[in-house]
């Protein structure tokens, strides 16, 4: 009777133990695995969503292989993050001179309700003209940001608004569409210019 | 001569009045606010934002406590925030405390006198009045010169 408990209680921990273990790599390994934070963007080539610019032309991923390019999410009613990344860039842009009109840059808002084609020409009319504005439905957004790692959040405000909570750096690519590196939300020009020219002269070497 | 001593006991009139008013307060009246500067907005649907330097000159701890405008209806100190994953939030920043012969920034990125519900468009080249509340009651008003929309800091 004792031995056969003892089976019995054996047999049990060893089905928990593996249950454990399953569950274990289930969540850290297997199918359950969450998606690994600051995973690496896809190639601009492996992405699909389809947008449209501010001058109302349809645009996706593909417009942007061939020449190197710098991509952020942001929204027109944010007030503090959005504009200074936005007049950080065209700073690094006007630095850079000519060669800025060599890249694109695309602003994507994550604010599809209220950054409207029409909201959104006019607010990149306010900063360097290399730069433009990218807006659609929500879903195209959504696998926008996924293929980006980026991700964003609508955050209800005091008096009935919202605002939204965005990755805020910049992402830069090579005329390949793979991706360089990430210039961190207001990173000094001293940095960040460099770090564009490396993306430029990767264009330069992959054409040779 | 007679004139110069006018002004001179004019002068003596207004600082005595100033100190006399004073110990009502304490701390608020050493606050300098310096290089406030802000952002040109698109019409009065999104929020201003405001920066500036504000610096405790005196020897006890200042709290500022809120704002006032007559630009927006609700002005507000908020923070933006940069996680380690890159994403950027935005909250209000709640009271503020400068400890004697400190300041505080409010710049791009970080703490920042939100405007909301504009009353009238922020437009380039104009300036609004901001007044700064603090716990002891005193109230320092600034002229806020509006630059802008692409400004990156107080010389533009």
């Amino acid at each position: 009777m004792q031995r056969r408990q003892l089976l019995l209680y054996g047999a049990a921990g060893a089905g928990v133990l593996g249950l454990t273990l399953f569950v274990g790599w289930w969540r850290v390994d297997g199918p359950g695995a969450p998606e690994p934070k600051g995973q690496r963007p896809l190639p601009l080539s492996a992405m699909e969503f389809r947008l449209t610019d501010h001058e109302e032309n349809e645009v996706g991923p593909g417009n942007l292989i061939g020449r190197p390019t710098m991509v952020f999410f942001g929204f027109t009613y944010c007030p503090d993050v959005c504009p200074t990344t936005l007049s950080d860039i065209s700073g690094w842009l006007e630095e850079l001179g000519d060669e800025a009109s060599e890249m694109n840059v695309v602003f994507i808002t994550v604010d599809p309700e209220r950054d409207t084609v029409e909201a959104m020409a006019e607010y990149v009319g306010y900063f360097h003209p290399v730069i433009r504005g990218w807006t659609g439905p929500e879903d195209q957004i959504a696998r926008a940001a996924e293929g980006f790692r980026a991700s964003f959040e609508r955050v209800p405000t005091e008096g009935g608004g919202y605002t939204m909570n965005h990755t805020a750096g910049v992402f830069l690519f090579d005329a390949e569409g793979e991706l360089v590196t990430m210039i961190d939300y207001h990173e000094p020009r001293e940095f960040a210019v460099p770090k564009i020219r490396r993306a430029l002269t990767e264009d330069v070497e992959g054409a040779t | 001569m007679v004139k110069k001593l006018r002004y001179t006991n004019a002068l003596a009139v207004l600082l005595t009045v100033a100190g006399l008013s004073a110990p009502a307060l304490a701390g608020s009246e050493d606050v300098v606010v310096e290089n406030a500067w802000s952002r040109a907005s698109i019409g009065v649907n999104r929020p201003g934002a405001a920066y500036m330097t504000v610096r405790n000159t005196g020897e006890d701890a200042v709290t500022l406590t809120g704002l006032a405008t007559p630009l927006a209806m609700m002005p507000e100190i908020h923070e933006s925030k940069t996680n380690s994953d890159g994403v950027s939030s935005m909250a209000p920043a709640g009271e503020i405390t400068i400890e004697p012969g400190q300041s505080v920034a409010l710049e791009p990125g970080g703490l920042h006198a939100m405007l909301m519900k504009l009353q009238e468009p922020m437009t380039e080249g104009e300036n609004f009045p901001l007044t700064l509340t603090f716990s002891d009651g005193g109230k320092v008003t600034v002229e806020v010169p509006i630059l802008g929309i692409a400004a990156r800091g107080p010389e533009g």
